[in-house]
């Protein structure tokens, strides 16, 4: 039995003129890291609330679990569902600890659960000091704890590393490989693509309420055939003759850069290239491949639709 | 339809109970309504050269009159952020995305307040109704304990009037403002119109609608309720001798405080539904 964590079709959201979600299919394996990806104002936000069953689309019918997030059974399934949301806020007056407890009690869990949290995130430290004290990137750390309760199935991550700095960020991904090697589906969100590239099992690409791509990065930077990019560090001495000849060998055209040459071609021909460059390779000191970003891909599937030129 | 798990309503109204203990808000109007009582209960008649400890009759009345500006007000401002709040701080969705049905989360949040209020209102009432039945017997305090009992349901009216703006209200300014202006209109206005309206047109039709336009303000209901547990008082109030006997009866009275109690919570769950 295979179902899809999620399974949602046709699913449209407005709020007065501005269709928020505008007829998505989305689906959601087991053990996946699904990356919701998108600016601000793409929907992600809507889309992972009507997910939840925070808020009723208009249109189109949500799963989650195999449950439809509106019934009476999804309480059940809420048990096993974690979800952290977008500039989380807790109750000022609680301390840590006692937050989490709070949250561990309505999940059905025992409290002893919540220390071995605050510790995992790096609070420990805090656990006895009321929220009014904690920095933003505190209260997002408390916010994950909150998320890891009780080992769920589902983890929904809204924007989960706003507020965290780059030490702390480093380690959110560590928890959340954590997460996914013990069998965890997660679901994030964010508009930092250059953060959450390299994170992703399948992403979605959003823009304007709607999904305008779905897939892994590969596949979807292949489908759009964008360029790989390719630099070259060259023996001293041998550029001028190297030059002449690689151009001539592949009809490409060469930027000279640094020591050698800096080109862009097609990821089809990417291998005849290479093995272009291997008969000499005896030149060559270095070979720098980067493939299309998570960037390139969104702005190329997003532009057409954006009516202007990605910023 | 039994997806309700009274744990979770308890668990809610728990934090809820424990977070006014430890604001203190318990704790300040326990002693405001103990410094009204006793003031009111050893000064009542000082105007007219008495003081001591005045007749329980008496001293009810004054209570009565207190009750009628101060709960009402106290209720709308515990609860006018219950729901406003959480969504404004950003807390509510968090919340909602929990094992937790609105029904059992909305009237987690009511209870818990409303146990604040009938802690703040026992304790603080209590002593002088203590001082009461040690001085004349615990068996004639029973018009004090219909006050203490209508005056906790008359502060969970509007705890619940409360809770039902807090869930309309886009914003707590808004919250706020809508709570002052129910306070205004029950506690002030209302009744002049209705006063205003019999003179008007000299009693001819609304001094029939007189007693079914009184059970539409629950301060009335309340008044009533207080009038009815102590008959000698009925003289000392004009209103009530036009209401008909059958108007008079407390376990009547109290069931219209109970609908008032029960009407806008229900209005406030089918706002809060998922939309």
């Amino acid at each position: 039995m295979n179902v899809p964590v999620i399974e949602a079709r046709g699913v449209t959201r407005t709020y007065g003129e501005v269709r928020a979600v505008d007829g998505v299919d989305l689906d959601v394996a087991p053990g996946e890291i699904f990356g919701l990806i998108g600016h601000n104002g793409a929907g992600k936000s809507t889309l992972i609330r009507l997910v939840l069953g925070l808020v009723a689309p208009q249109a189109g019918e949500i799963r989650c679990m195999g449950v439809p997030v509106l019934g009476p059974a999804f309480r059940d399934v809420r048990r096993q569902l974690a979800y952290l949301p977008e500039n989380v806020a807790f109750y000022e007056n609680l301390t840590g600890l006692e937050t989490l407890h709070f949250y561990a009690k309505l999940k059905g869990l025992t409290l002893s659960a919540a220390r071995p949290l605050l510790d995992k995130v790096g609070l420990a430290h805090a656990a006895q000091r009321p929220l009014r004290g904690y920095s933003k990137g505190m209260r997002q750390r408390l916010g994950l704890a909150q998320a890891l309760l009780g080992t769920p199935r589902l983890l929904v991550l809204d924007e989960p590393t706003t507020g965290l700095d780059p030490a702390g960020i480093r380690e959110f991904y560590g928890i959340l490989e954590d997460c996914r090697a013990r069998g965890m589906t997660i679901i994030l969100s964010s508009h930092n693509l250059a953060e959450i590239e390299g994170h992703l099992d399948r992403l979605a690409l959003m823009s304007q309420g709607r999904v305008r791509a779905t897939g892994n990065l590969d596949t979807l930077s292949r489908e759009l055939d964008l360029p790989v990019q390719i630099a070259l560090k060259l023996k001293p001495g041998v550029e001028q003759s190297f030059g002449a000849w690689l151009a001539r060998e592949t009809g490409l055209k060469l930027a000279p850069r640094g020591e050698g040459y800096g080109f862009t071609c097609t990821p089809a021909r990417k291998m005849s290239v290479l093995a272009a460059l291997a008969t000499r390779g005896a030149e060559v000191l270095d070979i720098d491949l980067k493939r299309p970003s998570l960037e390139d891909v969104y702005l190329e599937h997003t532009a057409a639709f954006a009516g202007g030129s990605p910023c | 339809m039994l997806n309700f798990e009274p744990r979770q309503l308890a668990i809610v109204a728990g934090k809820e109970f424990r977070d006014r203990l430890r604001s203190r808000w318990v704790l300040v109007a326990a002693t405001v309504f103990t410094v009204f009582a006793l003031v009111i209960a050893f000064f009542g008649t000082a105007s007219e050269g008495a003081v001591g400890l005045q007749g329980l009759d008496a001293t009810i009345a004054s209570l009565v009159s207190l009750v009628i500006y101060l709960v009402p007000l106290i209720a709308l401002i515990l609860g006018y952020d219950a729901v406003v709040g959480e969504s404004e701080r950003g807390s509510l969705d968090l919340l909602l995305s929990m094992p937790i049905t609105r029904a059992e989360f909305l009237l987690g949040k009511f209870c818990g307040l409303a146990a604040a209020l009938a802690v703040a209102t026992f304790v603080g009432f209590g002593l002088v109704g203590a001082i009461f039945a040690w001085s004349l017997g615990v068996g004639a305090m029973a018009p004090y304990l219909v006050f203490m009992l209508s005056t906790l349901a008359l502060g969970c009216v509007f705890l619940s009037l409360a809770v039902a703006l807090s869930v309309a209200a886009k914003s707590r300014v808004t919250a706020i403002g809508l709570a002052v202006a129910l306070w205004f209109f029950y506690v002030l206005v209302y009744d002049l119109l209705l006063l205003g309206s019999l003179v008007a047109d000299d009693g001819r039709y609304s001094g029939a609608v007189l007693p079914f336009a009184l059970m539409l303000n629950p301060t009335d209901v309340y008044r009533l309720t207080n009038i009815a547990a102590l008959p000698d008082m009925r003289s000392l109030y004009g209103l009530a001798t036009v209401v008909p006997d059958a108007l008079g009866r407390i376990p009547l009275l109290g069931s219209v405080l109970v609908l008032w109690i029960v009407t806008p919570l229900f209005a406030a769950y089918r706002l809060l539904e998922v939309k």
